[in-house]
C-alpha cells in the first residue's frame, strides 16, 4: 500500500465551507449512531421496564439541576450529570446539523447546487439553520 | 464465461446493478429518519408532558407504536451503514477490519432488536407495563 502513487495535488488546498458541512455530517452522524442510539435504547428498555426504570433514565440524562448535590463524591455524580444534559442538549444538535446536511446530500445526488456560489451558500447556512432549528426546539420543548 | 483473456472473463455478465445497493439504501433509510424522528420530535413537543404515564400510555396506541418501531428499523439500519463507511475508511488491516464490521453487525442487528421488542412490550401490554 505504502508504495502506491498519490495525487500530486493531495496536500495543496485550503479550507472551504463544504469541508466543514462534510466533516460535521460524518461527526455528527457517527456521535448519533454510537452514543444516541445507546442512549435511545435506554430510554425504550426504562419505558418497557416500569416507571422506577423510567425515573432511575430520567434522574441521570435529565436531572433536575436545582436538586443536585455538591457535597462529597455527590459533585462527581452531580458533573456527570450536567454532562450528560449537555450530551441531550449535543444530540438534539447533532441531529439537526445531520438533517439539514443531510437533506443538502440529496439536493446534490440530483446534480444541483454545485455552482460555487451556491454551494458555498449552502455548506454555510445548512450547520446555520441547523443551530436556529435546536434553540427553536429547546425554546418549544421548555416553554410550552 | 469466456477463454481466459480479461475481457473474456467478464464478458456476458453484464453489471450486477447492485453496485449502488447500499447507496441506495442509506437514502432509503435517510428519508425514512428524516419522516420517522420529525414524527416523534413533533410528538414530544405536543405531547402534555414526558413523564412515564403519557409516553407509556402513548406508545400503547397502534400508530404510535407502529411508528417508533419502524424508526428503530430504519434508524438502526442507516447506522449500520454509516458505521460501516468509518470502519472501511479508517481500520485498513483486513483482520481487524472483520472484528469490527462483525462487532458492528452484532451490535446494530442487537441493539434494533433490544428496541423494537422494548417497543412491542410497552404495546402489548396496554401501557400498564
Amino acid at each position: 500500500m505504502s508504495n502506491r502513487p498519490l495525487s500530486p495535488h493531495l496536500s495543496i488546498w485550503k479550507w472551504g465551507p463544504h469541508m466543514l458541512v462534510s466533516i460535521l455530517h460524518r461527526v455528527t452522524g457517527d456521535g448519533m449512531a454510537l452514543a444516541g442510539l445507546a442512549i435511545l435504547l435506554w430510554w425504550l428498555g426504562a419505558l418497557a421496564s416500569g416507571p422506577a426504570a423510567y425515573d432511575s433514565f430520567t434522574g441521570w440524562m435529565w436531572a433536575d439541576i436545582g436538586a443536585l448535590q455538591w457535597s462529597g463524591i455527590d459533585i462527581l455524580w452531580s458533573l456527570l450529570k450536567v454532562l450528560l444534559k449537555i450530551v441531550m442538549i449535543g444530540l438534539s444538535w447533532a441531529f439537526f446539523t445531520h438533517m439539514l446536511s443531510g437533506l443538502r446530500h440529496f439536493v446534490l445526488d440530483i446534480g444541483a447546487g454545485y455552482e460555487l456560489d451556491t454551494n458555498r451558500l449552502w455548506s454555510i447556512a445548512s450547520p446555520v439553520i441547523a443551530v436556529i432549528l435546536t434553540a427553536g426546539f429547546w425554546a418549544l420543548l421548555l416553554l410550552r | 464465461m469466456g477463454n481466459g483473456t480479461s475481457i473474456g472473463k467478464v464478458r456476458g455478465l453484464g453489471s450486477a446493478h447492485e453496485g449502488p445497493h447500499h447507496w441506495l439504501v442509506q437514502r432509503f433509510t435517510a428519508i425514512g429518519n428524516l419522516v420517522l424522528m420529525l414524527w416523534l420530535l413533533g410528538s414530544f413537543l405536543l405531547l402534555p408532558d414526558l413523564g412515564y404515564g403519557t409516553l407509556a400510555s402513548y406508545f400503547a396506541k397502534p400508530v404510535p407504536a407502529v411508528a417508533m418501531i419502524l424508526l428503530v428499523l430504519s434508524l438502526f439500519w442507516h447506522a449500520r451503514i454509516g458505521l460501516q463507511v468509518l470502519i472501511e475508511d479508517y481500520v485498513h488491516t483486513p483482520g481487524n477490519k472483520f472484528a469490527a464490521l462483525a462487532l458492528l453487525n452484532l451490535a446494530t442487528i442487537g441493539g434494533g432488536a433490544f428496541g423494537i421488542f422494548c417497543v412491542a412490550r410497552l404495546a402489548l401490554s396496554g401501557g400498564a407495563a
